[in-house]
């Protein structure tokens, strides 16, 4: 691969003494997708709030580590800096399409002003290319769907009207936080296909957020999962869903209902217990209480991620050699 | 005019009675003013002795004053001069205090205690007391009357688009404008302003009547519009002397007050309706 577009590095969030994301480390390659997966709070949604610095709440910030963006450090960035590079350099593509849409703007204004504002097109050339693009997200009759307020899209519409706002910008990287989790499962399709046709047209990078690995296996090339805000597990696509080396990695696609999983007639597996809260970690590996192969060092220590047949896995009993 | 202009007000009158009752008597106010000198039928300030105190009559529908005007006419001018009022006395507090309150409520912090501290010092006094005095230290008349209208009434809307925006400042469209790269400036007037702003609307109708009021009575007081200018809230305080023997004098610039500001309530009241907006 070369040199990364995007590199992580050790990256923390905390909200006073909690940490949220708990240094982690991944790069972001030219024209890449790459899928962060994880339960609901592992971290996964606030380290890509923290590499837009949109972060919920003055309480929740950056408290350590490096965005390393070019020649720009974003975790260090003064926010004047940072503001020309959001949706610039780096644009968003939310889980709620219906709330994230302003509700009395006309959508091809919504795009026009990002258009006008980073490219700076005057109003009828911006107009135009709001049409051009609604048509390239694949809104049948776009310059009439153009002067439709959101209320007036279907959900499905409102997510390619949303990808529209954000590509106005012409962003090198899009962040899409779980953006086919609002939507049923043809849409989702759809909106996966679509962000794959992006990528292919534009060379756009992706960090595609997903609690989803049916969605992560269609679109990503590198995944790498979280857990209790670290990323325990990195690497190729393929590798990682064949044969996960981590036990909470294999957890995940085993509860995926599909040949892997119980079969017909049986329960679906799940991994037993809930994730810990930010609050109270446990000691050593934070998976340790719900991991089948817990020893005395995992209850001790924490695992360092380190580089095991291809991939960098944070585990001490790694799965390997094991046919699963 | 065209045609097609008076298709939407028809259409939302009938869904809307309130408002379309509203707008029709403010409606039809403006359009007196607007052509006063056609509608009158004797000029405002034409003194004629010789008919002082006549009761209403087919040449004097309304009546004279004591000084032989007719009533009449006072009161289709005096429209003028009170949708004015109604219309500066709102349009500068709405502005300044539409402004301020966004920008406190969306930044927050210092600029917000800051703001918030001078509005309880114009709230601690009483509303009608503080513009007196400000109407008293730059000497009677309109402009004064517009000036200490701006100066006390933008708390009203500052605090009610305050509220409004603390509400939105988080809403997910606004973080999604953010992450777009728009400026503070951009995200508060392009799209929280006009998510907040139909509160304020409706309430600058209510506020209208209550401009009106004190248009009337700051001008009763002698401190507003001055003498022969004819005015509703002035003929009132000139008529007070012969109420009991010359009631048209008063009752009829009274009821022209009365129902403008009924006008007012109903487009208030229909507007609320209209844009989803409860008081």
């Amino acid at each position: 691969m070369s040199a990364p577009l995007l590199s992580v590095r050790d990256l923390r969030v905390s909200a006073g003494p909690l940490d949220l994301v708990d240094g982690i480390s991944f790069d972001l390659g030219q024209g890449e997708i790459l899928g962060l997966v994880g339960e609901s709070g592992s971290g996964k949604t606030m380290a890509c709030r923290a590499l837009m610095r949109l972060l919920p709440s003055r309480q929740v910030a950056v408290t350590g580590g490096r965005i390393l963006l070019g020649d720009d450090d974003l975790a260090a960035l003064p926010e004047a800096d940072m503001r020309r590079l959001r949706g610039h350099a780096l644009g968003m593509v939310f889980q709620n399409p219906a709330s994230h849409l302003d509700p009395v703007m006309r959508i091809g204004d919504q795009i026009a002003e990002g258009l006008r504002l980073h490219r700076g097109l005057d109003r009828k050339a911006a107009w135009a290319a709001a049409i051009d693009l609604l048509a390239q997200v694949g809104i049948p009759d776009p310059a009439r769907r153009a002067r439709n307020y959101p209320h007036e899209f279907s959900g499905g519409m409102r997510q390619r009207a949303m990808i529209a706002v954000a590509l106005s910008c012409d962003p090198g990287i899009l962040i899409a936080d779980e953006p086919t989790t609002a939507l049923d499962v043809t849409v989702q399709a759809q909106i996966l296909r679509l962000l794959l046709a992006l990528r292919e047209a534009r060379g756009l990078a992706i960090v595609l957020i997903s609690h989803d690995l049916g969605v992560i296996a269609q679109t990503c090339d590198r995944i790498a999962v979280m857990y209790a805000g670290r990323i325990v597990e990195q690497g190729a696509k393929t590798d990682i869903l064949r044969r996960p080396l981590h036990p909470y990695t294999q957890g995940l696609i085993r509860c995926q209902p599909g040949e892997d999983g119980g079969g017909p007639g049986l329960p679906l597996p799940t991994i037993a217990g809930q994730p810990p809260s930010a609050g109270e970690m446990p000691a050593g590996c934070r998976f340790h209480p719900r991991c089948p192969r817990a020893s005395e060092t995992c209850r001790r220590e924490m695992p360092a991620p380190h580089a095991l047949e291809g991939r960098i896995v944070a585990c001490h009993h790694p799965l390997t050699g094991e046919v699963p | 005019m065209r045609a097609g202009s008076l298709r939407l007000p028809l259409r939302l009158g009938r869904r809307y009675p309130a408002f379309g009752l509203g707008l029709g008597v403010v409606g039809l106010w403006l359009l007196l003013a607007l052509f006063a000198p056609l509608v009158a039928p004797f000029d405002p300030i034409l003194q004629d002795g010789t008919i002082a105190l006549q009761p209403p009559s087919p040449a004097h529908p309304f009546g004279t004053d004591n000084f032989g005007r007719d009533v009449l006419s006072r009161v289709i001018w005096g429209a003028r001069i009170d949708l004015q009022i109604a219309f500066l006395g709102v349009i500068f507090p709405f502005l300044i205090g539409t402004v301020l309150g966004t920008v406190s409520g969306y930044f927050g912090g210092l600029v917000d205690t800051v703001f918030m501290r001078i509005l309880d010092v114009v709230l601690a006094f009483p509303f009608l007391v503080l513009m007196l005095a400000i109407i008293a230290i730059l000497g009677p008349g309109l402009a004064s009357f517009y000036i200490a209208m701006a100066m006390v009434g933008w708390v009203s809307y500052a605090r009610l688009i305050r509220a409004q925006v603390l509400v939105l400042r988080g809403a997910d469209f606004i973080v999604a404008a953010k992450s777009l790269g728009f400026g503070p400036l951009r995200i508060m007037f392009r799209h929280l302003l006009p998510n907040a702003i139909a509160g304020s609307i409706v309430f600058s109708m209510s506020d209208a009547v209550l401009v009106l009021l004190n248009g009337a009575a700051v001008s009763y007081l002698g401190l507003g519009v001055q003498p022969p200018v004819a005015e509703w809230g002035v003929m009132v305080a000139e008529g007070q002397g012969f109420i009991t023997t010359a009631w048209w004098m008063t009752t009829f610039p009274g009821l022209a007050i009365v129902t403008l500001a009924l006008g007012f309530s109903l487009l208030a009241d229909g507007l609320g309706d209209m844009l989803g907006v409860r008081e």
